[in-house]
């Protein structure tokens, strides 16, 4: 039942694309994303899987084609990251309003301004209100899981929205390192073909992306909203299924040494487990540290987070991506808002970390943990580590 | 767990190296990790590349900065880089080189063990071109005993193909000649 194979995650994210048998790839190559996008048109053109490999002259025509696709019935896969994100920018709301269950694979990395190749959450951040699904691997065999059951989850019927899986870029997709593989038959089983709501057909042809006048526009938007708030119940049953057959739980937030915590934080991507080092490490110095993950950042679990921050004294929330002259990180953001309403709620501090790749160690986590026990700090938020 | 850091140029294969390396040790049922140093890289120009290897899951994924072993393919670079940056003191620093250790030491600061091989000579012989990733390889494996010499073997066959028995017989020379200090 299925194999352990050492491989770089960008090519494991690619194999698991070619699992669900995609029909169709567009995709438009940019680090630290390319290595998927060679892969992919790899995977097409050894004929592995019955499927076209679409190539365009940028990002903003990767997702463009990419829906074009989808509506007619295909199972369709891109890939992105950065500028490249931005630039699918301005189509990715169209694609959640045309309910099209595209699966996007982004290798997150900071947008320009100074350029930067390296890795943080500030491309997929600015495209959170877009009405796509998010999901956030922690490490490469979480990528792989999460890009099988992207399919699963955006082409459920209760569903119909596309989805992204967030790697962050070199941190995971320039990572070799050992991941389990299902085996074809043990995916065939999980995820069963494509059966589309409506298709773009000359024999029976439909509307879709039509106008919405000021009479239907908000009714619109309103049928997204429930559609997406909705699609968490369709999540969680699919990961539960998940871990039932494949043994890896997947939880929309997952603690880490929370039980008696005093202090937890929260994190979200790759640097989960630096975290838990952390944790284990403070826990052995006596100080009742916990850690919570978060996995699905849309829709946002909110009664999950509740649940998950019970006794819990003070949450340290990091970021990786700023709201300029906002109130602070993204995440932190949500999560305080989340909580207003709690009669009991721990005190929040937030720390903006790896911006543009900075690296972040298991000791700097220790110090944002010991810091945050006095339940605030000197800042409303605090670049952690930063000069100036 | 064992980390290990890595001295190339652009275009000898460190990134190659560690990824064999990570591919050999997930073989053998081991865990490890195989990564580049992120970022751009040049043709020519000094590049790093890292390993862990470990018995047990690897969850730190941050960077390395005291590595257990350093390997330099290229000697040229002892002058220009510090080599043995954050080496443990009870580490393994292993250059490619046919100078003497009184030579080397001229530009390295580090009191532990240092390993040579002519890896660039052995390359010569074996493969017919200077490139000496695979070579040292081997050598490392000989020094580090992370993963058995024929855990290559996969890796090797499935990168080089036609080639890889070269490669294989380059390593395995190395893995003879290396000398520790």
């Amino acid at each position: 039942m299925g194999k352990r194979v050492g491989m770089e995650v960008a090519i494991a994210a690619a194999e698991a694309a070619a699992l669900c048998k995609f029909d169709v790839a567009s995709v438009y190559p940019i680090t630290p994303q390319s290595h998927v996008a060679e892969h992919l048109a790899d995977i097409v053109n050894d004929g592995r899987v019955d499927a076209s490999f679409i190539t365009v002259e940028s990002e903003h025509s990767a997702l463009s084609s990419a829906m074009g696709a989808s509506a007619t019935g295909a199972r369709v896969v891109t890939a992105t990251s950065s500028q490249g994100l931005l630039y699918m920018g301005e189509v990715m709301p169209i694609t959640s309003s045309m309910r099209l269950p595209i699966v996007m694979l982004i290798a997150n990395r900071a947008i320009s301004g100074p350029i930067n190749i390296w890795n943080d959450h500030s491309d997929i951040m600015p495209m959170r209100d877009t009405g796509w699904i998010s999901f956030f691997a922690e490490n490469g065999q979480e990528v792989v899981d999460m890009t099988i059951q992207a399919f699963r989850v955006g082409e459920d019927r209760r569903v119909m929205l596309p989805v992204n899986v967030n790697m962050d870029g070199f941190q995971l997709p320039h990572m070799v390192e050992p991941i389990f593989f299902p085996d074809q038959e043990e995916v065939d089983r999980f995820l069963p073909e494509y059966v589309p709501y409506a298709t773009l057909h000359p024999d029976r042809p439909v509307s879709m992306g039509t106008l919405g006048m000021p009479e239907i526009y908000a009714e619109a938007q309103k049928a997204k909203d429930v559609a997406v708030v909705n699609s968490i119940k369709v999540v969680k049953e699919v990961w539960k299924e998940w871990e039932k057959l494949f043994g890896r739980k997947y939880e929309p937030i997952q603690s880490y040494r929370t039980r008696d915590a005093d202090v937890a934080l929260v994190t979200m991507g790759s640097m989960g487990e630096t975290a838990e080092i952390a944790v284990d490490a403070l826990r052995k110095q006596g100080v009742k540290a916990g850690l919570l993950k978060i996995k699905l950042w849309r829709p946002f679990p909110f009664a999950e987070l509740k649940k998950a921050v019970k006794g819990i004294r003070v949450l340290a929330v990091t970021d990786r991506a700023c709201s300029f002259g906002g109130p602070g990180g993204p995440v932190c953001s949500e999560i305080r808002s989340a909580l207003y309403e709690e009669s009991v709620r721990p005190a929040i501090v937030n720390y903006l970390i790896g911006l543009g790749g900075r690296d972040v160690q298991a000791e700097d986590f220790m110090e944002m943990v010991r810091r945050a026990a006095k339940g605030k700090l000197s800042e409303p938020y605090e670049f952690y580590g930063v000069r100036g | 767990m064992l980390e290990i850091r890595w001295h190339g140029r652009g275009g000898q294969g460190a990134v190659t190296s560690v990824e064999l390396l990570a591919l050999s040790a997930i073989e053998e049922g081991k865990y490890a990790q195989g990564f580049p140093s992120f970022g751009p890289e040049r043709r020519g120009a000094p590049v790093t590349a890292f390993n862990r290897v470990n018995d047990k899951q690897i969850k730190i994924r941050s960077g390395i900065y005291h590595p257990d072993v350093v390997v330099v393919l290229d000697e040229s670079l002892v002058a220009l880089v510090d080599v043995a940056e954050g080496l443990k003191p009870t580490g393994i620093l292993l250059v490619n080189t046919t100078k003497s250790l009184a030579d080397l030491k001229k530009n390295i600061r580090f009191e532990g063990k240092i390993a040579t091989c002519d890896a660039t000579g052995i390359a010569w012989k074996e493969l017919g071109v200077p490139i000496t990733n695979t070579t040292m390889l081997g050598a490392l494996l000989k020094v580090s005993g992370i993963v058995k010499l024929a855990s290559l073997n996969a890796p090797l066959k499935e990168r080089f193909g036609r080639i890889a028995p070269k490669n294989q017989a380059a390593a395995k020379r190395a893995y003879e000649e290396v000398k520790i200090n």
